[in-house]
């Protein structure tokens, strides 16, 4: 009855999420909807008396792996959009192909999960010792295949990742000497950045700090903020006016 | 003695009996927690800390909470407004699920109800609690990120790779207890560090300790570390840096009802990775060695107040550890935490296991003496390590050297110096400092 119940309710939640995930504009909110999905299997895994499964659902995937996605969708930034160009040759017939194949298992496994007869849990009484037992008796050599795959792939991607250091490593003893060498060259500000909001009538961080004379400050203009207010309409014509006269904030861009 | 098959069986009201007292504990804890906190800090500091509402000022952080209450609600424009409204709750609930698997004492008698004092538990309890720990993330990360704030989103992303990070060495942490407990479910292990056996030398009989904390110290001692990690707490609070970030991922969260909860799911979760440590590594709600030895010191009621005091001592150990260090640098934290607590719990882990493989009950004891010795070997050539002392002086020669020539010439970057010698540096006699305004 209370399984029966959950699974009505979690059916509609994930389903309802699942479309999201699709249909969402934002990827971060396709991100989170994907998690909502994660979290209602974690819970049916629990309704159906397998907590362990349940619970490193909740740690590995909505923890660790749903946290990588989140991370990397704010490194690359919010403003990125879609590419919306196939890289793959043949992209769509193979991904037609593959749904296809996944539909064909998905059939396969339920229909067999209708016609056999019940398993049920009788035989492994204890969910935690029992699920170990198995582990590491009968499916022993699957398991040690699956960490030998998992470990390549981590050792493939610090090998792809790994730059062997050709100078010595730079201090912040060596970084400072490097910036007041090249101020005595070409005169560029060795000094951190103005903050916002110095002399102005806010301190706000998309308040520009103001000058003596009482001009904006250019270097000081928050540059995340200021694509935002760009890219919304909201950039103030002076900031716009200010950023594009100076030239080393431009440079800074360009950077 | 409570175990798994003890839970599961209280009726409906009595459970929501204990789930009411825990939230009301937890509340109450967090108005008082805050200001024990601030008056013990400083108390550390030699200043008074908040004395002016309620007497000690007790009432300070009741004050608090009212004015956040009553202050203005505001949403900076820009922000995303659902996840800017949801990136607190996502915080802060939870932090107080974690709480219904920590044991508080045994089996009592509630309302004519044999009862354990403990909400609930599971076949994978302490699981349950990292699994949390891994959603209050999002409230932090989507706080940062839906805040539209450069400090925010900085902050946001800190604090997920830190909380990634000193999850995985947490985890690892646990592991060594689940080996010696045999179980996962929190009140069995409290259980299993009730007699920690004798060790016979001879005719003399040594009563071993039996707290895991003393048994796996190197587990316990991680643990400690991943704990001020995983609550972002000093020295580990690099989410929320006011040196460079304002306050990190909660900046535009500026003191409303929300922020109260940002607090709130940060004082929890301190609460919550305490009661862990007590429950795994302290001997859980079990009196310590002098009050055990009265017999009804692990019956009835008595256990709530050994719990309770063991809380305060951990959380006076985190306020300890807020006044006495700085803050690391990002990297030193990523550094401490992959390269040096995840191999150091691998191979302990292993040498636990094969400890448990070949039955050698009293193995951590004697790998901790054999650690010792390590340890004191490799300290003793460190000292006399002369290649290092050599590359040090070389360097410091160099830099001396480079310092000179620029000192000489303004146009390479260098800026006129004048000699470090003169007398009014250092004092003509330099036993006494020459104070401000005296020269």
């Amino acid at each position: 009855m209370g399984e029966t119940f959950v699974f009505w309710v979690l059916a509609v939640v994930s389903v309802i999420a699942a479309l999201g995930l699709v249909f969402s504009r934002k990827a971060v909110y396709s991100a989170l909807m994907l998690g909502v999905v994660m979290l209602s299997l974690a819970v049916l895994y629990a309704v159906q008396d397998a907590p362990f499964l349940a619970v490193v659902q909740i740690i590995v995937y909505t923890g660790a792996v749903m946290m990588l996605f989140l991370f990397v969708l704010m490194m690359v930034g919010v403003d990125s959009s879609d590419s919306l160009v196939e890289t793959i040759k043949g992209q769509r017939f193979w991904a037609v192909l593959a749904g296809l194949g996944f539909a064909v298992l998905l059939a396969l496994g339920i229909g067999n999960a209708f016609i056999g007869p019940a398993k049920g849990l009788a035989a492994y009484p204890q969910n935690v010792p029992s699920l170990a037992e198995l582990i590491f008796t009968r499916h022993v050599f699957a398991f040690e295949v699956t960490s030998a795959l998992l470990i390549t792939a981590a050792l493939g991607a610090v090998v792809l990742a790994h730059r062997e250091r050709l100078t010595p490593k730079l201090t912040q003893r060596d970084l400072a000497r490097q910036r007041f060498k090249e101020f005595a060259r070409t005169g560029r500000n060795p000094a951190p950045l103005p903050g916002p909001g110095t002399y102005a009538r806010h301190n706000a961080i998309d308040k520009p700090a103001l000058l003596p004379d009482g001009s904006i400050a250019a270097q000081s203009v928050n540059r995340y903020v200021a694509r935002y207010e760009k890219a919304e309409g909201t950039l103030p014509p002076e900031v716009a006016q200010a950023l594009e006269s100076d030239s080393e904030a431009l440079e800074l861009e360009k950077e | 003695m409570p175990s798994l098959n003890d839970f599961g069986h209280d009726p409906l009201w009595i459970s929501i009996i204990k789930a009411v007292v825990i939230f009301v504990f937890l509340v109450l804890a967090v108005l008082f927690g805050v200001w024990t906190e601030r008056k013990l800090i400083s108390r550390m500091q030699h200043r008074y800390g908040p004395n002016r509402a309620g007497k000690f000022g007790l009432l300070q952080s009741v004050a608090d909470g009212l004015k956040m209450g009553l202050k203005e609600d505001l949403t900076p424009s820009g922000v995303d407004k659902v996840l800017y409204l949801v990136a607190p709750l996502i915080l802060v609930v939870p932090a107080f699920i974690s709480y219904s698997i920590i044991p508080f004492g045994p089996v009592v008698s509630m309302f004519g109800v044999k009862t354990p004092l403990q909400l609930t538990d599971l076949p994978v309890a302490v699981l349950l609690v990292l699994a949390m720990a891994s959603l209050g993330v999002y409230g932090i990360v989507l706080a940062g990120w839906a805040s539209r704030s450069p400090y925010a989103i900085l902050g946001g992303l800190r604090s997920t790779a830190q909380v990634i990070s000193y999850e995985i060495a947490m985890g690892l942490s646990f592991v060594a207890v689940f080996l010696y407990a045999g179980t996962l479910s929190t009140s069995e292990i409290v259980a299993k560090q009730a007699g920690g056996g004798t060790l016979d030398i001879g005719s003399l009989t040594i009563p071993m300790p039996s707290w895991y904390a003393i048994q796996l110290i190197p587990s316990f001692l991680i643990y400690v570390l991943t704990m001020l990690g995983e609550t972002n707490r000093v020295p580990f609070d690099l989410p929320e840096g006011e040196g460079e970030l304002v306050a990190g991922f909660h900046t535009e969260y500026s003191s409303s009802l929300k922020f109260a909860l940002i607090m709130m799911a940060e004082y929890v979760n301190v609460f919550v990775v305490s009661g862990l440590s007590i429950t795994l590594f302290l001997g859980g709600w079990r009196a310590p060695w002098p009050i055990s030895l009265w017999d009804g010191a692990n019956h009835g009621w008595w256990p709530l107040l050994w719990f309770f005091i063991k809380l305060v001592i951990v959380f006076g150990f985190f306020v300890w550890v807020r006044a006495a260090l700085p803050r690391v640098r990002y990297d030193q934290l990523m550094a401490l935490g992959w390269k040096v607590l995840i191999p150091l719990n691998l191979v302990w882990i292993l040498l636990v296991a094969t400890f448990r493989a070949l039955r050698v009950d009293k193995g951590p004891v004697v790998f901790t003496m054999l650690a010792i010795i390590v340890i004191g070997a490799l300290a003793v050539y460190f000292y006399f390590d002369t290649a290092n002392q050599r590359r040090r002086e070389a360097r410091a020669q160099e830099i001396q050297q480079d310092f000179e020539t620029l000192a000489d010439a303004p146009a390479l970057g260098g800026f006129p110096v004048p000699p470090l010698d003169l007398p009014h540096y250092h004092g003509v006699h330099s036993s006494k400092e020459v104070t401000s305004g005296s020269n």
